[in-house]
């Protein structure tokens, strides 16, 4: 894996630097909506709510900008080994990035909706920690993103399974708390909504980890166990 | 949809079996200079240690150990003077024509294991087993069908139901023969660069030669006339081992199974075309692909 900006074609570097620069926009942009959503449902917050569901906006254009960008990189330079693999990461690197943001609208809507209720006693304990969780997921993925850090992707990519973990926990709790009383059934069961999208986004998060080790290694490490993983490219 | 026309398209179109699987290329071995990959295909021709030198003196050839995939398309790319012409055209010994220049090592062909450069054998035998296209198409000033002609005239073929069975076959086998079947005796000067390029190939074809050799064919070309000899490329491996030189890197990827790239008179990497181009090894194959400072 050679360096971005190495090209004889400045122009080139350039084009590749701006794909790569404006994904960690996005990362930026998408990691704020999952901060925001997951304040706006604790405290209540409507307007916070309403900006997450507000910059969701954001994210869409900036997807469709970056894939153009991607479209004519294609077109005019024809990329080959390492620039190739970039490009391609980068496109899919942004879909996920997109559906991150939808789960992240998701949570926001639900905020809104349930800013008017009573607020629980616990003030949703049970998915604070997943969220925090999941955040900073994608905040060291898209840092493993900047940094082309392979260590670092399969480091951040372990983590979905201890939100899986964490996910299946708070199910559990609120599985309990529906038992115990039914009357709360329909909050909770927005509540278990809003870790159900976290979930996912931690999934999202792991895809993008292995784009980076795509990009990097020239591996294709889909549908492939961590274990596996490890072994293949650090020779553990 | 009627029940008719729906028998009809489901007749036209295969069923899927869960089997249809893309036809699959043999896999060159894993030594040094060998294409990484698993199991061996029929190797047509090797290079062993092979050096060369113009005028005695300047070695353009570096201990280069190369096998070429029988059937198959081998691209040979990299820089201006890395030496992919001059091996190229050590195939059909077209360096003998200038006195002073040295070979070192072998090039053998298979199945009958001889070593083309061996001073024994006779060039116009070689050339014959395996002919060569060059960059600028070179017809002969002769008619279109004195230039297919050629090769088996200088092999004493005078008969002339053979010559033209052998001309027909050799300009079908360029794409060429539904454009210039009513014009044999015209000079082959009045087609167009593509129509010459092809009626070289034609030429090439009518000795029948396992191995053809392309110098970078379609550098004097337009798009069209490009994208007709690289579809020509791909029909006629089917029958034939293909090595081709080209400048454009795009074409290497599009005709080619192999690829192996050269620099300074060494053959740096040599891979199937997919990994060389998605995910070379080497530093220098990297920065040469993708446009580095080498």
């Amino acid at each position: 894996m050679e360096p971005i900006h190495t090209h004889i074609s400045r122009q080139y570097n350039t084009e590749l630097e701006e794909i790569r620069s404006r994904v960690l926009q996005m990362g930026g942009l998408v990691e704020q909506q999952i901060e925001q959503a997951m304040i706006a449902l604790v405290k209540g917050d409507v307007s916070l709510g309403e900006a997450v569901i507000m910059d969701d906006t954001k994210v869409n254009k900036l997807e469709v900008t970056i894939d153009e960008e991607c479209n004519q990189i294609i077109a005019r330079r024809q990329p080959a080994a390492s620039d190739l693999r970039l490009v391609v990461a980068v496109i899919k690197t942004i879909t996920d990035l997109e559906r991150i943001g939808d789960e992240a609208e998701k949570i926001a809507r639900m905020a809104v909706r349930l800013a008017g209720e009573e607020r629980p006693k616990n003030n949703y304990a049970e998915i604070q920690v997943l969220g925090q969780h999941v955040r900073q997921m994608v905040h060291d993925a898209l840092d493993a993103f900047a940094r082309v850090d392979v260590e670092a992707a399969l480091r951040t990519a372990r983590e979905d399974r201890k939100i899986d973990s964490k996910y299946e926990g708070a199910i559990r709790q609120l599985i309990t708390f529906m038992m115990e009383d039914p009357r709360t059934i329909s909050r909770v069961l927005d509540v278990i909504w809003a870790a159900r999208a976290l979930e996912r986004i931690g999934d999202h998060a792991r895809n993008i980890c292995e784009y980076i080790i795509y990009f990097v290694k020239g591996r294709d490490v889909r549908h492939t166990s961590l274990e596996q993983i490890e072994k293949e490219i650090l020779g553990r | 949809m009627n029940p008719e026309v729906q028998v009809a398209v489901r007749k036209a179109t295969p069923a899927y079996n869960g089997a249809m699987n893309p036809p699959s290329k043999p896999e060159l071995a894993a030594t040094g200079a060998s294409p990484r990959t698993a199991s061996r295909p029929v190797i047509k021709a090797q290079a062993k240690d092979l050096n060369f030198y113009y005028g005695g003196t300047a070695q353009a050839l570096k201990h280069i150990n190369l096998e070429l995939a029988e059937k198959q398309v081998t691209a040979l790319i990299g820089p201006s003077g890395c030496g992919k012409s001059t091996f190229l055209r050590c195939f059909n010994r077209m360096h003998d024509l200038y006195p002073g220049n040295r070979y070192e090592g072998e090039i053998l062909i298979h199945p009958d294991n001889v070593n083309i450069l061996a001073r024994n054998v006779d060039p116009i035998e070689v050339r014959m087993r395996i002919s060569m296209v060059f960059q600028k198409p070179n017809p002969f000033p002769k008619s279109i069908y004195e230039n297919v002609a050629y090769g088996l005239r200088v092999r004493d073929v005078k008969r002339r139901s053979v010559l033209d069975d052998k001309v027909e076959e050799a300009l079908r086998g360029a794409a060429l023969w539904d454009e210039v079947k009513d014009r044999l005796h015209d000079l082959a000067f009045n087609l167009s660069g593509g129509q010459q390029q092809r009626l070289c190939i034609a030429r090439a074809l009518a000795t029948d030669p396992e191995i053809l050799l392309f110098d970078e064919p379609t550098s004097a070309l337009d798009p069209i006339a490009t994208a007709s000899i690289e579809e020509l490329i791909t029909e006629l491996k089917v029958r034939l081992t293909i090595l081709i030189v080209t400048h454009n890197m795009q074409q290497a990827a599009r005709v080619s199974d192999y690829t192996a790239f050269m620099h300074l008179g060494e053959l740096v990497e040599f891979g199937d075309t997919d990994t060389i181009f998605t995910n070379p090894t080497n530093k220098r194959t990297e920065d040469y692909i993708t446009g580095r400072y080498g």
